[in-house]
């Protein structure tokens, strides 16, 4: 049924595109929505869980201040109106993983609503509309056990982890994004992209798409110039960056393919395939549940004190779109290098080893050269290759004091990589200060000069080039640890050239 | 000394405080009764006669170890079914629960262990509350100590038929639409709805979440209002628990019982005169009124031209909250499974264990509050039930704005015969038609013994504004000085 696809230029010259993103974001908050039991990623099943986020009969959920503060924040940094009043409400369906057998939710009153997001696509801004942002709770998670493919059919028996039952989970969705044509894919990742790093900059949530705390809906529709909006799909299991720009790509081709062949699109759920790179079909929406929404009766309405929300929205920082083109400027970067950057998801950690004392050029040596290539070896975060910006700071230092050489500093580098201490403290403990006591570097260079005497008349016949070998025999003698250049100027005097 | 189990706990509190009796004494006293009559009552589902006996030894110990007692202290205490209590089986009178012992004590119990009180089990109630006779119980109907053929009132008919056959001098009961009022009017009992708010809902088994009031039950007044001061307050566990300081109601039934209500002006619905009520229970409330009177009260008649709304409006909000309350029930995580072979799915696991579980009047709600709820119903049945629940409010308000309380009969008839009113549903509705605008509009209603008609107690019902319980013990007070306690026949 992939066969017969057509070339992507082709679809974006007959249809247009319409998408639309739900994003869910997991609160990182110290206690669950509801309860106060802890919200840590992992831990044994069903050890975080309690009466109230277990949905025991007689228990009653607390709404968690810091949870409703943290949308609060999103929602202002997504440009939003904040509800005066507004209430959680009962989302009723039946599934296991949902311990009350309803999710306390929002319907008709989000938090947040009526927003946008600008976002950088080829130099070019797009703004993105948000059509809401709300808050309610995680569901547990169930696992299948004794079928082939992990999915409830043919499972022999099912398990529940509550857990993650309780989380608080805030859905971000925005209004319908026409018009972008053949760049529908890239505006759907660079949106969800700019919204991690918005997010991440609030320092509400860890956002990390691999661990589920920032997962994603895509819905993409096409319809033919001039006509009405086609039916629309919802594509889930999109569980990447990368993979919410295929997802876009896969579902245009399909849709496209099917509508050329004179077929009709059905508005379903699709479910996106990380190795495949296509969609295959869930539950059909067209018999959708009747989630039979109403008010929560065991919670109080919000009603955020307007000044709160004011003191809220001062105190937002800088959009990283806005910092990071500040940075690039007092960085000196050009676009292309500024990319690179950002690709190597660098910028914060070159922040912060400027902050900490380096300059911002040997920063981004450290961090896009050595430090990246040793991530990709060893396939790590940037962020979590084990040296920290003061400790990179720190070794550009000791390179400016002359206490280390460039060959020098990269060994040390990889002793902090290793966790064997600060910069200083490896240097010291494996003995790799650059030699520096002239004393010392004379006698090895006369040193040298007596053992290559020919050599030593070349150089004093004016062959200065010469003068190499013979800093390779210091350096080798002095176990590298000289500098170079004031071991060559050294030879040159002591033969008085 | 006299039967211990004919005592009222201010009394019982007084002989074990003074050491004229032990907890532990009066605690047998009250399981031997129970064993005596319970046969014949069926007001308990759960005897706990260890823990109880444990925690009347524990009184007992702290007062020989000097400490200062509460003023319920050693006093034993029955606990409708629908409250959670720690290893002590709650099963909300549904198989769905049966054998289930929650990890948990819900607030209203924590807060009764930590007065000192001697929790001595779990009463008999409609499934799920819903119901005026605890006919509904799938463990057997409970029977009215005035007369065994007859039924207790619902759904908290264990609890209040367990004060009457002097089996507990105090209950906890719940109050959705009038489960403590009703059933204590029909068996010669006092029960009393706090205001919304004011008692915690934390561990209280939800049956319609808006409206669940629990409360307390006693023989009198002063009882009552003592267990409610016991069990009230603030309770960070429940959102819609009221922050604010809850009224003096002991000082007020203590000012009560000196009978002097001058200066007090009293409302009588005109809507509710005559409307449905048997005509024993009419003159029963009359001669109440003019005892009323005589205390000094000033009686005026108030209009509230949209309570004849309540019942309708009640049965839609009710059943609504209840259909997405009890969607947890699925077998999955606690009390029943159904069909579990390993060949059926979830889904039929789910539903067998639904069909099973739940009995026919709990179906019944769940289905209309799904209908009500449905997409392209909902403003049409819950939207406007949420309407008319305004409405109701506002005539609780414009009536308060001319009198301090309004008075009305509990409920429009005397205990009826065992059977009479299972087979159509909604003259068992009726039974709830003067106690539920009080829990539409939130605030808080008593029902105190008033008299008899052919034999059978009359209650009256004493409703005033929200977070003003203490106006309604004050005249339920006043009244009982002038009427006093009704005694039931020997068991």
């Amino acid at each position: 049924m992939t066969t017969t696809l057509p070339a992507y230029d082709e679809v974006v010259a007959r249809f247009e595109p319409v998408i639309g993103l739900e994003t869910h974001v997991e609160l990182g908050t110290n206690t669950k929505m509801w309860c106060g039991c802890p919200t840590d990623f992992g831990g044994e099943p069903n050890t975080r869980v309690c009466p109230v986020c277990l949905g025991l009969p007689g228990s009653l959920p607390v709404a968690n201040k810091a949870a409703i503060e943290a949308t609060i924040r999103i929602g202002l940094a997504l440009n939003c109106s904040i509800a005066e009043w507004c209430r959680f409400a009962r989302k009723n369906y039946f599934y296991p993983d949902m311990p009350k057998n309803f999710q306390i939710s929002q319907y008709d009153e989000p938090l947040c609503f009526d927003g946008y997001l600008d976002v950088e696509v080829n130099g070019e801004l797009v703004r993105i509309g948000i059509e809401r942002v709300h808050l309610e709770e995680d569901t547990g998670k169930t696992l299948h056990v004794g079928g082939a493919t992990g999915r409830i059919h043919g499972a022999t028996e099912s398990l529940v982890d509550y857990n993650r039952a309780g989380i608080p989970l805030v859905e971000i969705v925005t209004k319908p994004i026409p018009g972008t044509g053949a760049l529908a894919p890239e505006v759907a990742r660079a949106y969800v992209t700019e919204l991690r790093d918005v997010i991440r900059s609030l320092g509400v949530s860890d956002v990390r798409m691999e661990e589920g705390s920032l997962r994603c809906d895509v819905n993409t529709s096409l319809n033919r110039p001039g006509e009405e909006w086609g039916t629309r799909t919802e594509t889930k299991n999109v569980n990447s960056l990368r993979s919410v720009e295929r997802a876009v790509r896969s579902e245009m081709l399909r849709q496209a393919s099917v509508l050329e062949a004179g077929g009709r699109i059905t508005q379903e759920t699709r479910h996106f395939h990380e190795d495949t790179g296509d969609t295959t079909p869930g539950r059909s929406k067209e018999t959708a549940t009747d989630y039979r929404y109403f008010p929560e009766p065991d919670l109080v309405p919000i009603a955020p004190d307007p000044a709160w929300v004011a003191e809220l929205k001062a105190a937002l920082p800088e959009l990283p779109r806005l910092h990071r083109r500040r940075l690039q400027e007092a960085w000196g970067l050009s676009d292309a290098d500024m990319q690179s950057v950002l690709n190597a998801g660098a910028v914060e950690l070159i922040e912060q080893t400027v902050a900490a004392g380096a300059s911002p050029a040997a920063a981004r040596k450290w961090w896009l050269g050595e430090l990246s290539r040793r991530a990709n070896e060893t396939g790590v975060e940037l962020a979590d290759i084990g040296a920290t910006p003061a400790q990179v700071a720190e070794l550009q230092s000791l390179v400016d004091a002359g206490k280390l050489n460039d060959k020098l500093a990269r060994t040390v580098l990889e002793g902090v990589v290793a966790g064997e201490g600060s910069p200083t403290e490896i240097m010291t403990a494996r003995g790799l200060e650059v030699v520096s006591d002239t004393g010392a570097l004379t006698a090895a260079v006369d040193e040298a000069i007596a053992a290559n005497p020919d050599i030593a008349d070349k150089i004093r016949s004016g062959k200065v080039a010469a003068a190499g070998a013979l800093v390779g025999a210091v350096m080798k003698t002095t176990r590298g640890q000289a500098d170079a250049k004031t071991v060559r100027e050294l030879i040159l005097s002591r033969l008085g050239v | 000394m006299s039967d211990l189990t004919k005592l009222s706990a201010v009394e019982i509190a007084g002989l074990v405080a003074s050491g004229q009796t032990s907890a532990v004494e009066v605690t047998q006293a009250h399981l031997d009764r129970i064993a005596a009559v319970d046969g014949r009552i069926n007001a308990f589902l759960h005897v706990d006669s260890e823990g109880a006996l444990a925690a009347a030894r524990e009184v007992d110990a702290q007062r020989a170890a000097g400490a200062q007692l509460g003023p319920l202290a050693g006093v034993p205490v029955a606990v409708k079914d629908v409250l959670t209590t720690k290893g002590v089986p709650t099963t909300v009178g549904s198989k769905i629960l049966e054998g289930w012992r929650p990890p948990y004590d819900s607030t209203i119990v924590q807060r009764l262990r930590d007065a000192g009180t001697v929790m001595l089990g779990k009463t008999n109630m409609d499934e799920f509350a819903m119901g005026s006779s605890t006919e509904y119980s799938a463990y057997g109907p409970t029977r009215n100590p005035w007369d065994t053929d007859r039924i207790p009132g619902g759904s908290g008919g264990g609890s209040a038929a367990a004060l009457a056959a002097y089996e507990a001098p105090l209950a906890i009961g719940s109050d959705t639409g009038g489960s403590i009022r009703q059933p204590g009017a029909v068996t010669g009992t006092v029960g009393a709805k706090p205001t919304y708010g004011g008692t915690s809902r934390y561990g209280l088994v939800a049956f319609s979440s808006s409206l669940d009031t629990p409360g307390p039950c006693a023989r009198t007044v002063l009882d009552a209002a003592l267990l409610h001061e016991a069990i009230g307050g603030h309770d960070p566990r429940d959102s819609t628990s009221i922050a604010a300081p809850m009224p003096d109601v002991v000082a007020a039934a203590k000012l009560g019982a000196t009978g002097d209500l001058t200066g007090v002006r009293l409302g009588i619905v005109s809507e509710f005169a005559g409307e449905g009520a048997e005509p024993g229970v009419m003159a029963a409330f009359h001669e109440a009124v003019d005892t009323l009177t005589k205390l000094g009260a000033e009686i005026v008649e108030v209009s509230c031209p949209h309570f004849k709304y309540a019942l309708p409006a009640y049965y839609l909000i009710a059943p609504s909250e209840c259909s997405s309350n009890l969607a947890r029930f699925d077998g999955v995580r606690f009390g029943l499974r159904v069909g579990d072979d390993g060949n059926r799915s979830l889904e039929e696991v789910m539903s067998l264990t639904r069909e099973a579980g739940f009995g026919p009047e709990v179906k019944r709600r769940i289905m209309i509050g799904t209908y009500a709820l449905s997409s392209g119903y909902y403003d049409a049945y819950y939207g406007q039930a949420q309407k008319v629940r305004t409405l109701i409010t506002r005539d609780f308000t414009a009536a308060f704005e001319q009198v301090d309380a309004l008075i009305s009969p509990t409920t429009p008839f005397v205990a009826f015969p065992l059977g009479a009113r299972t087979s159509d549903p909604y003259q068992m509705y009726l039974a709830d038609l003067f106690t539920i605008p009080t829990n539409l509009y939130g605030g808080p209603g008593i029902s105190v013994p008033c008299g008899l008609a052919d034999g059978l107690p009359v209650g009256l019902q004493v409703m005033a504004p929200t977070m003003a319980d203490d106006r309604m013990y004050r005249v339920a007070a006043a009244l009982e000085s002038a009427v006093g306690t009704l005694t039931p026949p020997t068991l």
